[in-house]
């Protein structure tokens, strides 16, 4: 060591112990005023936020679910409404004994183990007053034992509370949809406390789910001070629930469910507007589930029934499926061949078919000379092909657009598949190749790629019954006035004559005319090839799934057009034998209702029951077919 | 001092402003634990001042040792509380996740707590006792240095991070008061800097989650950050005149964990605001600085360093727990003396007051008579 040190004497060690002594005491006093500064920072500057906080922490709101708004139709009848049932919550908060507590509740409403597993396996992870459902939409009997026993049962709430119902079952199934628990993802949606709400529901599917802000409502809260164990010390305030708004469809619920039943063991729809006002009066889209059990919960049974059904009962088919219109859509052409200059009196010489370079394009039958009114009445596709092939498809297409084909419509629906309407622009935008005649003389009997749903084609219908450019409508009161279409009186005219024929003439619907008197139905038949069959074997016999469908779109009263519809029947075989006769049963019911349910009794009859008993032992069928494991 | 021919003169010798200053916090702290208790003075507030007046007399008893009898005592002290540590280790019972207590029968003894004091009054006695001359040497460094360690390894395992801080922090202020070279401190301060990370990583979960936690403690508020996040509602919602007596809602609705011992301060804080909180701090303040001017005073170096080393304990008490509370440090679990329920914490820091008292008396005596 170079440097030299002084040496530590008792004085100057003295001197360091005072020195250091001295900052070791202002450290200290820096501590101090630091941590006087930090409770200033935390209780003045910080004071509203943890002031905010505490009361989170010491307030806990209990959410009172608000009362859904019902759904009525037209005249008020009730579609979808609460129907008062019985449910068993436990407080985890006030259970002391749990195993005993749930042992008893499992006995009392026969929960079955897997049910009595989640609620154990809830209690385990809660606390506090939010309760825990043990089981919903009890009958009477259990809610009474559960009611008498409550004294021994601490923590048990039994109460009354509500839940959905749709007197009209399946019927509206499509229409309506149905409500349900709201999953993880409903709730990291909206954030909303009272989606997570023991015995909650929000819409799921169809009308339920579109208008669910309007028809939820307004939760009541009660504003109590608890404990952080969650023990309830006073109530603070208490806000009473406000009821959803109700809405008025414009469907008539009589006819909705007639629509339903008259469709019985088919599968297909029928939609039938006001062609006056657009108002849809019947939607029905069958088989069906039926909202009430879906409502309640559907088990995995039931669901994997409804989704192996071949006839998709979880399609609403009058949105939801793209059928080729066929010839129902030749009313459509024939306002669109007058707008180009075709007139209704120029003839066609149909000798069966129709060659273009040599390719014979097919008619049905050998109509021989006819013009626009009998090519309508008979169904002549050489009519149609010569002149569609004169006008040219693009102009179609417009008249199409126009009467609300490829139309997608403001409506309150989940979804709506509207189907391509094509032109040769469109052609060449998707496959990237030239329309071809060919591709024209298809589109003109509404083959080829033309496909619609069904709701357009009853749109069509009513725009050309009425001559008014009609926007379909669901909720009453919505939507503008439909105004007059930039065509000529005498086209329409022409058109009505010719549909008339179809069924009152000596056309294909003639099995169909309405048995009224002095009301008389317009009509046009389709059948749609379902896929591409070699020449003479049509699509007429063989597996169901393979046979053409079967499209019939009408309005009545001939005189003064009021109504305008369109029925679909999958794989029906064809318009005039599945179609018409349940589009004039449909019609049938708005001017006499006896006469129409009389024959709808004789039908079901026939079926083996109404929609309810037919459903249930198809149910029945399938569970004994699936043997043992219907249960699990 | 009171002086007055009608007191009796030993009474009036008494350092009367700090028993009164202690007396203030104590029944300060009293009031706290009733209103915590919900208003009532079980389990908490009669206890609790039974142990305080108890533990006052005790003081009062102590001030009457003399420096010889002090300086007597402590190797033997220091020997038997570092037996207790080993007996810990060896019979302690698992009791919430550590090993801390020895249960001697009448009394359920936590030697950790001992030792904080035990060891201040160690090294100060090791450095009273080396010539001033070997100070620059090595010895001046390592035995403190193993004096210091084995206690804190001891305590690390049980484990107890709080304490064992305390320990060493208490040892190594004696070596920096003794005149240790400055340059030792910060080259310790930057090890300690670069070994934190792998400190961390040896750590125990629960005890890194409860170190790192305080940084941000809203990032787990039900977690690990539940203590911290609501005791900083608690002195936050409090505002500068509190919520009044018996009218916090943190505590009395079991919000704040620990309302009555380690998070006291937040419990009062709610009902007395930041002027409750402002003064509990200077009262604190004022007692360490009474003992750091017994120190200043102090004529020998066993009572100089001893007198600064027992102020520093008392500071480290308050300024950990005061950081802990307001989010300012990890949750480590030391109470708030005087004023958290409990034993130990009171019986240390009132068997400090009493040796400082001691000291002090032999300050006074001594420029009496001497």
């Amino acid at each position: 060591m170079k440097r030299t040190r002084p040496t530590m004497t008792e004085a100057n060690q003295a001197l360091v112990f005072s020195r250091r002594a001295l900052f070791v005491g202002g450290a200290q006093a820096s501590v101090g005023v630091l941590l006087a500064g930090r409770m200033s920072w935390l209780a003045i500057a910080e004071n509203e936020r943890y002031s905010g906080l505490a009361e989170d922490n010491r307030v806990e709101i209990i959410l009172i679910p608000p009362r859904r708004g019902w759904i009525i139709d037209r005249a008020g009848l009730p579609l979808a409404i609460n129907r008062s049932d019985f449910r068993v919550d436990l407080i985890p908060q006030q259970v002391k004994e749990p195993e005993r507590i749930v042992a008893q509740l499992a006995q009392l409403l026969k929960l079955p183990l897997d049910e009595v597993d989640r609620v154990n396996r809830e209690l385990d992870g809660a606390r506090g007053f939010k309760p825990i459902a043990v089981a919903e939409n009890i009958p009477y009997e259990q809610y009474a034992a559960v009611t008498v026993r409550i004294s021994e049962l601490a923590g048990v709430n039994a109460s009354r509370g509500f839940s959905r119902s749709y007197p009209e079952g399946a019927a509206v199934g499509h229409l309506i949809g149905f409500v349900g628990t709201p999953s993880a993802t409903d709730y990291e949606k909206e954030k909303n406390p009272l989606l997570i709400t023991p015995g909650f529901k929000i819409g799921k599917e169809g009308l339920e789910k579109v208008l669910e802000q309007r028809l939820r409502g307004t939760p009541g809260a009660q504003r109590v001070e608890v404990t952080a164990r969650g023990k309830l010390v006073r109530e603070l305030t208490a806000r009473p629930d406000r009821s959803g708004a109700s809405v008025q469809l414009t469907i008539n619920a009589g006819l909705q469910a007639y629509a339903a039943r008259r469709l019985g063991n088919e599968s297909g729809s029928v939609v039938l507007l006001d062609c006056l006002t657009g108002d849809m009066l019947a939607m029905a889209s069958m088989p069906a589930y039926d909202p009430n059990s879906f409502s309640d919960g559907i088990g995995r049974g039931e669901w994997k029934m409804l989704s192996d059904d071949q006839r998709r009962p979880l399609n609403n088919k009058v949105l939801g499926a793209l059928y080729p219109p066929g010839s129902t859509i030749k009313p459509m052409v024939a306002m669109a061949l007058q707008a180009n200059g075709v007139k209704p009196h120029e003839t066609i010489f149909c000798p069966g078919g129709f060659r273009l370079g040599n390719r014979i394009f097919k008619c049905l039958g050998r109509h021989g000379t006819v013009n626009m009114t009998r090519a309508i009445a008979k169904s002549c596709n050489t009519y149609f092909y010569a002149m569609g092939r004169r006008v040219g498809y693009d102009a179609i297409a417009e008249v199409a657009k126009l009467l609300g084909l490829g139309a997608k419509f403001d409506l309150p629906v989940v979804s709506q598949s509207y189907g391509t309407v094509p032109d040769s622009e469109w052609k060449l935008r998707r496959y990237k190749q030239q329309w071809t005649q060919a591709d024209t003389l298809n589109a003109s009997i509404g083959q080829g790629y033309l496909i619609v749903n069904p709701l357009q084609l009853a749109v069509m219908a009513a725009r050309i019954s009425s001559g008014l450019s009609v926007e379909p409508r669901l909720v009453m009161g919505q939507g503008p006035q439909p105004k007059a279409l930039n065509m000529p009186a005498e086209h329409f005219e022409t058109v009505r004559k010719a549909m008339s024929q179809v069924v009152n003439g000596d056309g294909t619907a003639g099995r169909s005319r309405l048995p009224l008197e002095g009301i008389e139905m317009g009509g046009k038949t389709g059948t749609a090839q379902v896929r591409r069959i070699a020449a003479g074997q049509r699509g007429q016999s063989g597996a169901w799934k393979y046979r053409d469908h079967g499209l019939f779109v009408c309005f009545a009263p001939v005189a003064s057009p009021r109504y305008a519809a369109s029925v679909v029947i999958d794989h029906g075989l064809g318009g005039s034998r599945a179609a018409a006769p349940v589009a004039r049963d449909v019609l049938t019911y708005l001017f006499d209702k006896e006469k129409a349910m009389a024959a709808l009794l004789e039908l079901e009859a026939g079926w083996g029951g109404d929609i309810h008993q037919r459903m249930a032992a198809q149910a029945a069928a399938w569970r004994r077919a699936r043997g043992g494991t219907a249960n699990t | 001092m009171i002086a007055s021919s009608i007191i009796p003169a030993p009474l009036a010798r008494l350092p009367w402003r700090v028993i009164l200053l202690v007396l203030a916090i104590g029944g300060f702290g009293l009031t706290v634990l009733y209103s915590a208790a919900g208003g009532s003075l079980s389990p908490w507030a009669l206890s609790q001042g039974v142990r305080l007046f108890f533990f006052i007399g005790l003081a009062v008893t102590m001030s009457w040792l003399s420096e010889a009898q002090i300086k007597a005592a402590t190797f033997p002290a220091y020997a038997i509380i570092l037996l207790m540590l080993i007996l810990v280790e060896a019979l302690g019972f698992v009791g919430g996740g550590a090993r801390r207590w020895l249960d001697l029968g009448f009394i359920r003894l936590q030697p950790s707590e001992l030792m904080k004091l035990a060891i201040v009054l160690t090294v100060a006695r090791f450095y009273d006792m080396l010539p001033a001359g070997e100070l620059r040497g090595w010895t001046a460094v390592w035995i403190p240095l193993a004096l210091i360690g084995i206690p804190a390894a001891l305590v690390l395992v049980q484990p107890d991070l709080g304490t064992t801080l305390m320990i060493v922090a208490g040892g190594v202020t004696i070596m920096f008061l003794a005149g240790l070279p400055l340059r030792l401190f910060l080259g310790a301060g930057a090890a300690i800097a670069a070994a934190l990370p792998i400190a961390l990583a040896t750590m125990h979960d629960y005890q890194r989650k409860r170190v790192l936690i305080f940084l941000d403690p809203e990032s787990d508020p039900l977690g690990a950050g539940y203590h911290i996040s609501q005791s900083k509602i608690a002195i936050g919602s409090g505002g500068i005149f509190g919520k009044g007596f018996l009218k916090g809602t943190q505590s009395h609705l079991d919000y704040l964990p620990e309302g009555h011992t380690d998070f006291v301060f937040a419990t009062m804080a709610e009902e007395w605001g930041l002027v409750g909180g402002v003064l509990l701090i200077l009262a604190f303040m004022l007692v360490i600085f009474w003992g750091m001017s017994v120190a200043a005073r102090a004529k020998t170096r066993f009572a100089k360093l001893t007198a600064a080393g027992l102020s520093t304990t008392i500071f480290f008490y308050v300024a950990i727990n005061l950081m802990m509370v307001m989010g300012l440090a990890p949750v480590v679990g030391i109470p708030l003396p005087l004023v958290s329920f409990g034993g130990s914490a009171i019986m240390t820091v009132m068997l400090c007051l009493g040796i400082l008292m001691a000291l002090e008396r032999h300050q006074r005596s001594g420029s009496r008579f001497a």
